[in-house]
């Protein structure tokens, strides 16, 4: 599983990636996302929704995660605009 | 005749400070501008250019490959509404519940909300996700990024996006003779698309 966050003037970078199955890998990705949260990040997980359409699953916390996600996307909480 | 001469030699001296002090002081001014430490902008053309094509690829991974040839041909998204009681955040405004209504998703603009049965325009959400930690001095993020993640925000929790987002009547920032225009390339555009799906099934 990969942690990725889209950055101003970068892209997205790579922030972590491990074995959601090993132990030690699970409690890094966990402490990555907590701190990815409190950042004030969302968290989505690009998915394919019923009818082979693609869609993305908002998470709200690493439980949240569905096991065999390749990737998780961090990017930017969402404000009101102007 | 001593006072004369000084009179008349303070006269000269004031009508040449008069003439040449506003020179003088642009010299030095200019001189002070000169030297003076300017603060260099973060913008970097290349860099940003470099961005822009990562967030085209991360794009083009999530989305459908329809979606991801009508963001590269005409330059924005369209997303179709999940919300049974329409888009006007619960109030189902002029008999709108249960209407199929879809977005269009500009980079950085606000999200345009239609109904594709009449091309009638509902409403602009204007949405932004700044960066507060600005790593190179802007909180904006790359513009195929910002459509990525109003499309993830869309498609995952579209009722907490259009609850962040200020919505505004259409045309307050988004020209509605170009979103009309743009549901004129989007409808000529998947014609093309279904010839090409015939043409190649034959």
């Amino acid at each position: 599983m990969k942690f990725l966050r889209m950055k101003p003037g970068h892209g997205e970078i790579l922030l972590t990636e491990g074995d959601i199955e090993v132990a030690g890998d699970e409690e890094r990705l966990v402490a990555a996302f907590r701190e990815q949260l409190e950042l004030g990040m969302w968290a989505a997980v690009p998915t394919a929704a019923g009818g082979g359409r693609r869609a993305a699953q908002m998470v709200r916390s690493f439980e949240d995660v569905p096991r065999d996600a390749e990737r998780v996307i961090f990017f930017p909480r969402a404000a009101g605009g102007r | 005749m001593l006072l004369a001469l000084s009179a008349t030699a303070i006269v000269i001296v004031a009508l040449l400070w008069e003439v040449a002090w506003p020179l003088a002081s642009e010299q030095l001014e200019r001189h002070r501008a000169r030297r003076r430490m300017i603060p260099v902008s973060g913008y970097d053309p290349g860099r940003e250019r470099r961005a822009e094509q990562r967030a085209r690829e991360l794009l083009r991974s999530c989305v459908d490959e329809d979606d991801w040839n009508m963001y590269r041909d005409l330059g924005f998204l369209r997303v179709w509404g999940g919300l049974a009681e329409g888009p006007d955040r619960g109030a189902a405004r002029g008999g709108l519940s249960g209407a199929p209504y879809a977005y269009l998703v500009y980079p950085h603009k606000p999200i345009v909300c239609y109904l594709p049965q009449t091309g009638r325009l509902l409403n602009e959400y204007c949405v932004e996700f700044p960066d507060e930690t600005r790593p190179y001095g802007s909180a904006r993020l790359p513009d195929s990024d910002d459509v990525l993640a109003k499309w993830m925000a869309l498609t995952g929790d579209e009722r907490r996006l259009i609850g962040t987002a200020n919505m505004h009547l259409p045309g307050r920032q988004v020209d509605p003779r170009q979103v009309r225009r743009d549901l004129w390339r989007l409808s000529q555009w998947e014609r093309s698309q279904m010839r090409r799906r015939a043409t190649a099934a034959q």
